[in-house]
């Protein structure tokens, strides 16, 4: 098994100190500070990122569990001058006030929006074995580990909707 | 965090030498327990992590049952083909519970061993007779809405907080446990919790060196299933009272009634009176009553969860209403 993981396509030696978290990994010996440092204990869904394809909380993870496996983090889904769809959307529904949630909000539903298109149930799908409506009580529930405390819910509500229906997922 | 040792298990010869130091933990998914570690709440001066010794499969046993690694995940079980098909309240009650990045990293061995989320468990400057036996109980005359009503003892009154369990109890699941030289034992889940008794840091019947590899399920039954959690907000957030509930109903009369309940007790309540006042019976709010009359006896509430003996009974008319509805 390789000592490394892979972020953003570029492969990184894991930390000396198994106590580093994958969260403090991006953040301090990488300088992705894209992703963010909220509770620190899984609860507000900053740090969010995705991982082999999955999306999870990075301060509850070690960096040392995740030898070979690939990291997407905010910095890798777009940039400035090449936004993905999401960053778009966000931008265009003003899905943010001060922006602390922001890569964690983005990384979570581009994420889920895959989960959607696999037609993997919610807690509110009507019913487990599909069709799946993009509805704003699916995304609700499905966007519950990311918390806004500027209360910017309604907008990143649209901004999902709105790339839903661009993919075709609704 | 405190400072430990890193170790990676190649096997489940590997993680059941390591479970046996000393000290040692092993690490799964790693949502409760490195929570825990950040609040020195866990302090193990070892880590075993178990993630790449290869129980995530999910494979279908010959008597038509299922069998759940202990490390598949919490998403990989509840969007499993089979387990949305033929169990569908175990779909549920997973989705029911955490977040989405939670539950794709949660496992399933993690989730039976996850431990209670008591404020004075959680806080080190507060006693706890389940984290340090012998200190006392906080929560007994203290801040205690989250807990139990049922089978506490005067050491501890703290609940298992999981979903997952609750719907393996009604599912009549069973946990396969590798031990430290080599062979495998069996508990039924509804074994597999303890009360806390006069032991309250023992939460469930696991031994030094001993490693969950699987859950089973048996063949799916017909019936109707149901997963009712009732909680302080919409989403993430855990049971104050939930119910797992497999039903099925002929001639009328109740021909399965498997009622299991999250919320309640140090353990997935599970008790076998209420099949037996079920079965047999034609349904009403008389013997609804009477059902909930078993569940609650000698139910205790400790001031600030008093109102989940209401609640419960409640819940509990409302889900076999509704079981007997779907089932009809």
């Amino acid at each position: 098994m390789p000592d490394e993981l892979i972020v953003n396509g570029a492969s990184h030696p894991l930390p000396q100190d198994p106590r580093v978290t994958l969260l403090d990994f991006l953040r301090h010996d990488l300088g992705l500070t894209g992703t963010k440092k909220g509770c620190d204990h899984g609860q507000c869904g900053a740090c969010t990122v995705i991982v082999n394809g999955l999306r999870i909380n990075s301060c509850l993870t070690l960096a040392a569990m995740h030898a070979g496996h690939e990291v997407t983090t905010i910095e890798g889904l777009g940039i400035a001058d090449e936004p993905s769809a999401l960053q778009r959307a966000f931008v265009e529904h003003d899905g943010f006030q001060c922006g602390y949630c922001t890569p964690g909000q983005i990384c979570s539903a581009t994420a889920m929006l895959a989960e959607i298109a696999n037609q993997w149930p919610s807690d509110a799908s009507e019913s487990l074995e599909g069709p799946i409506e993009v509805s704003g009580d699916e995304i609700r529930e499905r966007m519950s580990g990311n918390l806004c405390r500027c209360g910017a819910y309604a907008n990143i509500v649209a901004a999902i909707r709105d790339v839903a229906a661009l993919e075709g997922i609704a | 965090m405190r400072p430990f040792q890193y170790q990676r298990a190649h096997s489940i010869a590997d993680a059941s030498t390591i479970a046996a130091l000393p000290g040692a933990m092993l690490i799964a998914g790693g949502t409760n327990l490195l929570d825990m570690m950040k609040l020195q709440v866990a302090t193990p001066s070892q880590l075993g992590d178990i993630g790449h010794i290869g129980l995530e499969g999910i494979q279908d046993l010959p008597d038509g049952g299922l069998r759940m690694g202990a490390l598949a995940t919490n998403t990989a079980t509840a969007v499993h083909p089979r387990v949305r098909a033929d169990y569908p309240l175990l779909a549920r009650a997973i989705l029911a519970g955490a977040t989405q990045q939670l539950r794709n990293k949660a496992t399933n061995g993690g989730n039976l061993c996850q431990r209670t989320r008591c404020y004075y468990f959680m806080n080190v400057d507060q006693p706890c007779n389940k984290r340090e036996p012998g200190s006392g109980c906080g929560a007994i005359g203290g801040v205690n809405k989250l807990h139990a009503v049922l089978g506490t003892s005067d050491q501890c009154i703290a609940t298992y907080p999981g979903d997952m369990a609750v719907a393996l109890s009604a599912l009549g699941a069973v946990v396969a446990i590798a031990g430290p030289n080599g062979g495998e034992r069996t508990v039924a889940l509804r074994d597999f919790h303890c009360l806390p008794g006069d032991t309250p840091w023992r939460d469930n019947v696991l031994e030094a060196g001993e490693v969950i590899v699987a859950i089973t399920l048996p063949p799916p039954v017909e019936a109707t299933q149901l997963y009712r959690k009732v909680r302080e907000r919409s989403s993430y957030a855990f049971a104050l009272v939930s119910i797992a509930a497999v039903i099925s109903i002929e001639d009328g009369r109740f021909a399965r009634a498997d009622l299991a309940f999250g919320g309640l007790a140090h353990k997935p309540w599970h008790d076998p009176r209420i099949a037996e006042a079920l079965v047999g019976q034609a349904p009403s709010p008389e013997l609804f009553d009477h059902a909930a009359d078993l569940l609650l006896e000698g139910a205790e509430g400790h001031g600030d969860n008093d109102f989940k003996i209401p609640l419960a009974r409640r819940t509990l008319h409302a889900v076999l209403a509704e079981a007997v509805e779907k089932a009809a």
